[in-house]
């Protein structure tokens, strides 16, 4: 088949893409949407198998069905609170792929400019495609096999310690090696150095040096992030899958590899910024770790916390007639999302109105709480957003906090000393009565206190977030 | 110790400082308790039910005074019972100390230590003592009943065979304590309720109790909250503006409850005379700040007037005396709430601890000095209340301005944008080779098309639009795929694991995102 028609398929793909992307605006187009995303992947594999410049199409299809099934597995096991390791994870696979096809266009270049002019215009596949390369577009593919290989490499560290953060298999707070950000500034120079030395000489080893500077800036960038930011985190590294495969497409002619590479990067670029803007925090701040400076000593808390059982929970939910429920990453570590779900059922039962608060960084990634409710069997139609539920808390009587912290903290509005002072919360506090299931009196991810646990409508409910709603469950009759 | 509640002697004071039950706890704390005999009567507590608590009931307030080693009282001190006072003998009573200097002076002269319950610092942890507050919200339930005791109509509107009734249209003029319980018992009679005061934070409180809150137009956004959740004084355009809204309500209203106060200050003046003048006859005006000369000009305190047009003006100063029983059965908690404060052992020994802000705050005098005024409190009274920002409502013509200029500074953005984004693309094309520019151009529109499409999308499912896109990228693959038949051993190596890791990726991402979605379901 000819070139003809692979561009074709090509331009078929992206539109697919496209409108896989775009069918995310709802619910139920969503469901379409992933298909038209298979249809996609699928017509633009088997253009490119059969297209000009492959080969070892059967060995190929025999590693796509290995790592195929390897993947369905993985996806069919994986519990839906386990779902931002397992993104993380995927996005180092890209990333990975990313600096071995960026080495590899390396090597063909270097093999392909060994070659005298007669042996050139032999070659066909990929080699063939660079043979006919004028000089200028040589340097200009080295460029972009650079920033391909780099941009892969910070993925790809990023995305194992992101996935290592996550797991709780590296620890979650924001740790640096001496000399912080310099450090990173300094392996950012030497593979801007790199760069150069690489357009000049085309040495493989200013390639395999820089590539261990991006490997370290992609490991010590992604360490110095505390957990608390993972949102952003994930979202961003998932944008820089994308650029990468863009940058990679540059490197290969091939322009649905940098349609779909820039859709992704763009993508995960917005949902960044939707984070941060959540969390009233600069992109730059989040990228640079820890939180800002404060402008003085955050305000003490006066009073304590009073704790309450399960009986006095329940009594209070079978009096109350509006419940709003608020579900953080707590509720996800303790795997409580179907008790919480059997509880609302059993409220709803009731006639009671019960709605849940969802901020938007709640999480361990942008949406996660939708997810683990959905997957609960939690009806879409009374999962809130935080905007559209904050002004309903003065009017509602019983107010659940399931294991989340700084989001319902009032500090971000009432101490403007607090590290969070300024960001959107939830504002449970105004609830005629909040409950909060916690399982000990820690403070929260970014380490701050919560004035809310010592308000004086607030009873805490200690335990695990899974045991608790557990026992309040035979109560509410 | 030994805790000893005197008669009042103040003239139709009716409320007493101990109850038969308020004694049972504190003999809890291991106090003895003293009554002088008849001081609860008119509260409807007698001698035999205070025995009955285990009090002791002594005859006179002299034996009581020698005895007590704290005096407990409702009203402030008069002076011969200053004198009775004795070297580290506790008095706790309402005082009033800023009024009252010269008995303060004559207390810390007799070296008895005073607690004053109207100095109680207004902090989430001593609201248990709070008298001032739970006498308020006597103070405005009696205010609504002594109007309706007054005025010649139903509160509620009713149709009846004999002929319709409309309802009573009530305002209460100060938000406090006693204006909310004031807003609450003439909405739950029935009453149409409007109510005013000059912090705009209280309008939610006033409209959770049923009323109406009556707004000022005044561009200024005046802030009438001072620390402590009190108002302050406002300034004479406020005032203005103000009296001019009460003059367009006052031919509606049937009922008027002022309630305004100002800490340390006399009453504002805020129901003027031709307000009064404007009234229905039958109509009542119920003046609770009458003690700090009213605030209706007509007021006379402890009396009721009518006016010439036949307007009721109440400006009684006794109202929870009036409710004697409920009002000393609240005012004996407090006093024993402090009681426990000032006994933090449960053994009967007072602890008069001056480190603790709530009690320092209430200690006027102690150990033969006068310690008022008390320092700052440690902790704020309140939250600092941020200003509301009320949306102002725009006229058309602004509205249209408004949007006009928004859309010319939307224009220009994204023209400034486009023309630096354009001549940045003109730059490189002179540069960059064709084969280069061709695939750039695709490059930049799917940036662009990318950044349209994800603004759409839902927030719930920004997880499964992560995995998606994940899913997505291993596009990837395509460069291996390209690659692999070319070559080395190592490129055809390299290649093959690239496929091979973006062959997981591309069937884990895009079956993951399709688990997600099936969960969500509609009710």
């Amino acid at each position: 088949m000819d070139y003809g028609f692979t561009t074709a398929a090509y331009v078929v793909a992206a539109i697919l893409f496209i409108l896989s992307l775009g069918g995310l605006s709802g619910q139920e187009s969503a469901k379409r949407a992933v298909w038209y995303g298979i249809a996609g992947m699928a017509l633009a594999i088997v253009a490119t198998l059969f297209g000009p410049g492959s080969g070892l199409w059967l060995l190929s299809l025999i590693l796509i069905a290995g790592g195929g099934a390897i993947g369905w597995t993985i996806a069919k096991r994986v519990q839906m609170t386990e779902m931002p390791q397992l993104v993380a994870a995927m996005h180092s696979l890209v990333g990975l792929a990313a600096v071995f096809i960026g080495f590899n266009t390396h090597i063909e270049l270097a093999r392909v400019l060994g070659m005298d002019t007669v042996t050139r215009d032999a070659l066909h596949g990929f080699a063939g495609v660079l043979a006919h390369k004028t000089p200028i577009e040589h340097s200009i593919l080295r460029v972009e096999t650079f920033l391909g290989v780099f941009i892969g490499a910070v993925t790809f560290t990023g995305s194992v310690v992101a996935f290592g953060k996550l797991a709780g298999k590296v620890d979650t707070k924001a740790t640096k090696l001496p000399g912080g950000h310099m450090l990173n500034a300094g392996a950012a120079l030497l593979s801007l150095v790199l760069l150069i030395v690489y357009l000049q000489t085309g040495s493989s080893l200013a390639l395999i040096v820089m590539t261990l500077a991006a490997l370290f800036i992609g490991y010590h960038l992604i360490m110095g992030i505390g957990g608390a930011d993972m949102p952003v985190v994930v979202s961003m590294l998932n944008s820089y899958s994308g650029w990468a495969a863009a940058a990679i497409g540059f490197s290969l002619s091939n322009d649905l590899l940098i349609v779909v590479g820039a859709l992704v990067g763009s993508s995960g670029a917005i949902l960044s910024y939707i984070m941060c803007k959540a969390m009233n925090r600069s992109f730059i701040s989040v990228i640079l770790g820890g939180f800002g400076g404060t402008a003085g000593p955050a305000a003490a808390i006066e009073g304590e916390q009073i704790a309450i059982d399960a009986e006095n929970v329940a009594a209070a939910l079978n009096d109350a007639d509006s419940v709003v429920i608020v579900p953080g990453y707590g509720m996800a570590v303790a795997q409580a999302q179907q008790s919480v779900s059997e509880l609302t059922r059993k409220l709803r039962a009731k006639g009671k109105n019960v709605r849940f608060a969802i901020h938007p960084v709640a999480g361990r990634l942008p949406g996660h709480m939708n997810v683990l409710l959905a997957e609960a069997k939690v009806p879409y139609d009374i999962v809130l957003e935080m905007d559209e539920i904050n002004e309903d808390f003065p009017e509602t009587d019983v107010a659940i906090v399931i294991g989340s912290n700084d989001i319902v903290n009032p500090a971000a509005q009432e101490d403007p000393n607090s590290p969070i002072a300024g960001m959107p919360v939830l504002e449970v506090w105004k609830a005629k009565q909040v409950f909060v299931s916690k399982r000990g009196q820690g403070t929260g991810y970014s380490g701050i206190e919560n004035p809310l646990f010592y308000k004086e409508n607030t009873r805490m409910f200690y335990g695990d977030a899974k045991k608790s709603i557990d026992a309040l469950l035979p109560m509410i009759d | 110790m030994k805790i000893g509640a005197p008669k009042e002697l103040f003239e139709g004071e009716a409320r007493v400082a101990m109850t038969p039950e308020s004694a049972l706890q504190l003999q809890k704390l291991g106090h003895e308790c003293l009554v002088e005999s008849g001081a609860g009567i008119k509260a409807g507590f007698n001698d035999a039910a205070y025995a009955a608590a285990g009090v002791t009931v002594v005859p006179t307030a002299a034996e009581l005074f020698a005895a007590a080693d704290v005096v407990v009282k409702v009203r402030p001190p008069v002076e011969s019972e200053v004198d009775m006072l004795r070297q580290g003998q506790t008095l706790i009573s309402f005082f009033y100390p800023a009024q009252n200097k010269e008995l303060l002076e004559r207390a810390k002269e007799r070296g008895a230590t005073v607690v004053a319950m109207d100095m109680v610092p207004r902090i989430s942890r001593a609201q248990k003592m709070d008298a001032l507050s739970s006498m308020a919200n006597i103070a405005g339930y009696r205010a609504v009943i002594e109007a309706g005791n007054n005025f010649g109509r139903f509160f509620t509107g009713q149709v009846t065979a004999a002929g319709k009734v409309p309802p009573a249209k009530v305002l209460v003029v100060g938000a406090g304590v006693a204006g909310l319980a004031a807003i609450g018992t003439a909405t739950s009679l029935g009453a149409i309720t409007y109510a005013f005061d000059v912090r705009p934070e209280v309008a939610e409180q006033i409209e959770s109790m049923g009323a109406q809150f009556v707004y000022l137009d005044f561009e200024d956004n005046q802030d009438g909250a001072a620390t402590g959740g009190y108002a302050a004084p406002s300034s004479p355009e406020f005032r203005e503006k103000q009296l001019e809204k009460f003059r367009e309500l006052a031919p509606d209203m049937d009922i008027v409850i002022t309630t305004a106060l100002i800490p340390g200050r006399d009453a504002p003046k805020l129901w003027l005379e031709d307000m009064v003048k404007a009234m229905k006859p039958g109509s009542v005006v119920v003046d609770l700040a009458a003690e700090r000369g009213g605030n209706c000009d007509l007021t006379v305190p402890d009396q009721k007037v009518v006016s010439e047009n036949g307007v009721t003006i109440i400006g009684y100063t006794d109202f929870p005396s009036r409710m004697a029983s409920q009002s000393s059965t609240l005012y004996s908690t407090n006093i024993r709430h402090m009681l426990t404060d000032l006994t933090p052992g449960k053994d009967g020994v007072i602890n008069h601890n001056m480190e603790d802000d709530v009690i320092r705050g209430a200690t006027v005098t102690h150990e033969g000095a006068i310690t008022f005024p008390p320092p700052p409190p440690k902790v704020q009274a309140i939250a600092a209340a941020k200003p509301k920002e009320k949306p102002k409502e725009l006229t058309p013509e602004e509205r249209r301005a408004a949007e006009t200029a928004a859309f010319r500074k939307q224009t220009m953005n994204q023209v400034t944008l486009l023309a630096v984004g354009g001549v940045l693309l003109l730059g490189l094309g002179l540069v960059a080779p064709a084969s280069f520019m061709q695939h750039f151009i695709v490059f930049v529109l799917a940036v662009f098309v990318g950044f349209q499409v994800i603004w759409n999308v839902s927030h719930s499912l920004h997880t499964p639009l992560m995995s998606v896109t994940n899913a997505i990228s291993s596009i990837i693959i395509l460069g291996a795929l390209m690659q692999i038949g070319s070559g080395s051993f190592l490129v055809v190596l390299l290649a093959a694991l690239s496929v091979f890791m973006a062959g997981i990726n591309i069937f884990g991402g895009f079956l993951v995102t399709r688990r997600m979605l099936a969960m969500f379901q509609k009710s």
